[in-house]
């Protein structure tokens, strides 16, 4: 039989790091701040529902972008000699070892008025503003979490045996077949967890929008600024947040159970 | 050709970054014919198989498919089907949608396609698995949805690569069987592919013995057991004893000092040849009734017969016979003259011959260095002038494989491996030829090894220019 013993330091790990602040999180979202039973912070928190809104907007089509362009990537670099794609891998790692507000202010320079994007956009008669505006707080986003995209699609996609597509092709499929009837669904698992480590993460992010978005923040800012002076509207928002997330996840999940069926 | 050929390789030629995979194949596979690809690990067999699939493209030759060029055409336009090796069977689907993936494909109507791939589960011994899923299936179970979804498809040409190989042995008995059925009762074109010999000669209509990118002999079963084309074939289907021998007149063949009857003519006068002589060939008599007289060494007892080694002028010999003898006692072995077997050798030089221009030399420390295949070789105690034109010998006994790993000589291919009785017959391929080296050892065919030469064992002489 199989010792649960070394479980146990995690165990107390998460009681104390996962449990704990999450039952402190609720624990302030349903009282008032004397501390009494009270849905008032709920009330206080439904005045940013629009700015929820525009987050989950946001972080659905940074989500969807990165979909997009990580999965050809991730299925051409699938397909690499095997020191190809740890060379390509590595490259993709690379940026995430710098520091998260260093890239972001890296974009704050590209994109700015007079920035070197602006100023060859210009020479071609383009007037564009290019900073302070969703697009620029997507851009930076899709940045950020590409990579987070590509890994789990990557990691599905590699274990595609070739001899499955030759397998599909011997039986007549031409290579969109191949691609609809065998590579599609088998990184169904990789699609979902790429969404989830993409999806989670942009929805409740913040600074992103604070330095390209202009005026539009998104949700983690206003709990970030919140937060320093009213726990308990704060927590509200965490807690409704998290509850959209979660209602999400469970619905892909359910979703991709079926299509991994089909 | 008398029958009709489904699938024609002509000149065919394989390179895999630069290594030769294929070299000039020329196949015909005829119609409702089982015909096995049987070779070693690395000699072409497999990709030949990917070509008639499509898989692969080769540099140079024609494909043809009833008479058609299909060099061009991608594998899902090809009326052929694949059984893969390791089955390759689509996780995400169940046994049903896998043996209808390729129906679905072809616009059936739903009733069709259900109604074909009952039958051909039924065919296969899966009736009422359809909806199972392929990771709750045994290896042999896998193995008939991978036949099933093949067969189902009614290609004319089935290609199997090696679908056996990971069953167990008696699984895979029953399962030749039932493939040979299969074969007679769908009445099918059947290329199989497979380093197992036995396999091979149990399910084959004829077979195709392939060695290092070429084909060594193309014939039945029979043919090829009872006339191997040389001694390549001999060693690897079944056992044989291969001996050096010298050819003395039509009918009369020396080895091992000994004049015997055979009924093999046409060859030069006093050529060196191999001779091979089958196990079961060998009739144990006493020794003053026979010619070839040796000591029994070792009997062990194979349950249909006893498996006899016996010694008899430094070289051993192998006897297959149903009455054991003791070991220590002399016996007499006669063979009967039309099972001498007797066939070219493949390596016509019996030296590794040398002929190049001294690069240059030490006349203090008597050295002579010359450049073969871009490397320096330094021949020790030899002085001959810088730019003279010599010749080196080397006999097979003068080439060993570097201990330490660095060699005159790196990256030999060995092509074969040939017990001859007395040591093995090793035949190496350097960059640009080939070479014949003797040893006691056994190597492992189709991989790569450093090579020494003593030059002690060498005849280094000068080559003057009227000799050329």
């Amino acid at each position: 039989m199989k010792s649960k013993r070394p479980a146990i330091p995690y165990l107390g790990w998460m009681l104390v790091f996962t449990i704990v602040p999450l039952v402190m999180v609720v624990y302030y979202a349903f009282t008032d701040s004397e501390g009494h039973f009270s849905v008032e912070p709920f009330i206080n928190a439904s005045v940013y529902s629009e700015v929820f809104l525009y987050s989950l907007l946001i972080a659905l089509i940074s989500t969807l972008i990165c979909l997009v362009l990580a999965y050809p990537l991730a299925f051409s670099i699938s397909r690499c000699s095997q020191r190809g794609q740890s060379l390509i891998i590595m490259l993709l790692m690379v940026p995430m070892w710098m520091n998260f507000i260093l890239r972001i202010y890296a974009w704050v320079l590209i994109l700015q008025n007079y920035g070197p994007l602006d100023m060859i956009l210009n020479f071609f008669g383009i007037d564009v503003t290019l900073i302070g505006n969703s697009g620029a707080v997507i851009v930076g986003m899709v940045y950020e979490f590409l990579p987070f995209m590509i890994l789990p699609l990557h990691t599905v996609m590699s274990k595609i045996d070739s001899s499955l597509i030759e397998a599909a092709q011997d039986l007549g499929c031409s290579g969109f077949y191949v691609f609809r009837k065998v590579i599609l669904p088998l990184s169904v698992p990789g699609i979902i967890s790429g969404i989830t480590m993409v999806f989670v993460p942009t929805a409740s992010t913040f600074l992103v929008a604070q330095y390209l978005g202009g005026t539009q923040f998104m949700i983690g800012d206003v709990i970030e600024r919140i937060f320093q002076s009213d726990h308990n509207t704060g927590s509200a928002i965490a807690v409704v947040l998290m509850v959209v997330i979660l209602g999400c996840l469970v619905f892909m999940n359910r979703f991709g159970d079926k299509e991994a069926v089909n | 050709m008398k029958q009709n050929s489904v699938v024609s390789l002509k000149d065919i030629n394989f390179k895999y970054s630069n290594e030769v995979i294929l070299n000039n194949i020329n196949l015909d596979i005829y119609d409702k014919e089982f015909i096995t690809l049987l070779g070693p690990s690395g000699c072409g067999k497999t990709t030949t198989l990917r070509i008639i699939a499509g898989f692969e493209t080769p540099q140079s030759g024609e494909v043809y498919f009833e008479g058609e060029k299909v060099n061009d055409l991608p594998p899902y336009k090809r009326n052929v089907n694949t059984v893969f090796q390791k089955y390759a069977l689509f996780p995400h689907l169940n046994v049903f949608d896998n043996v209808a993936f390729g129906l679905k494909l072809k616009k059936m109507s739903k009733k069709e396609i259900e109604q074909k791939v009952k039958q051909m589960l039924a065919i296969v011994d899966l009736k009422g698995y359809e909806k199972r899923s392929i990771a709750n299936l045994s290896g042999g179970q896998q193995q008939r949805v991978a036949i099933a979804r093949a067969l189902v498809c009614d290609p004319k040409v089935v290609l199997l690569d090696e679908p056996l190989g990971a069953l167990d042995l008696k699984l895979r008995k029953d399962m030749q069987i039932e493939l040979k059925q299969l074969q007679q009762k769908t009445q099918k074109t059947f290329v199989y592919v497979t380093h197992d010999q036995e396999e091979a000669l149990t399910m084959s209509d004829r077979v195709c013995v392939m060695n290092n990118g070429v084909i060594a002999q193309i014939g039945t079963p029979e043919d090829i057991y009872n006339e191997p084309a040389n001694a390549f074939v001999a060693d690897f289907i079944g056992e044989a004893n291969i001996i050096n021998g010298t050819m003395l007149d039509d009918c009369k063949v020396k080895l091992l000092g000994v004049e015997l009857d055979c009924v093999d003519k046409g060859f030069d006068k006093n050529k060196p040849v191999d001779v091979v002589i089958r196990p079961e060939d060998i009739e144990v008599v006493a020794p003053d009734q026979a010619k070839l007289v040796g000591t029994v060494e070792d009997v062990i007892f194979k349950g249909v017969h006893f498996e006899i080694s016996v010694k008899c002028n430094n070289c051993h010999w192998l006897i297959h016979s149903t009455v054991s003898q003791k070991i220590g006692d002399t016996i007499g072995m006669r063979i009967d003259p039309f099972n001498i077997h007797i066939m070219d050798k493949m390596f016509l030089n019996p030296t590794n011959d040398i002929i190049t221009t001294v690069y240059n030399s030490d006349k203090e420390n008597n050295t002579t260095t010359f450049l073969l295949e871009g490397t320096e070789v330094t021949i020790p105690d030899t002085y001959f002038e810088e730019g003279k034109k010599i010749k080196i010998s080397l006999p097979p006994d003068a080439l060993y494989i570097a201990g330490d790993g660095v060699g005159h000589l790196d990256e030999l291919y060995i092509e074969s491996v040939i017990w001859k009785g007395e040591h093995n017959e090793i035949i190496l391929e350097s960059d640009e030829r080939k070479w014949i080296m003797q040893s006691d050892i056994d190597e492992q065919v189709a991989t790569y090894v450093p090579i020494c030469f003593d030059f002690g064992k060498a005849e280094i002489s000068e080559v003057t220019d009227d000799e050329k």
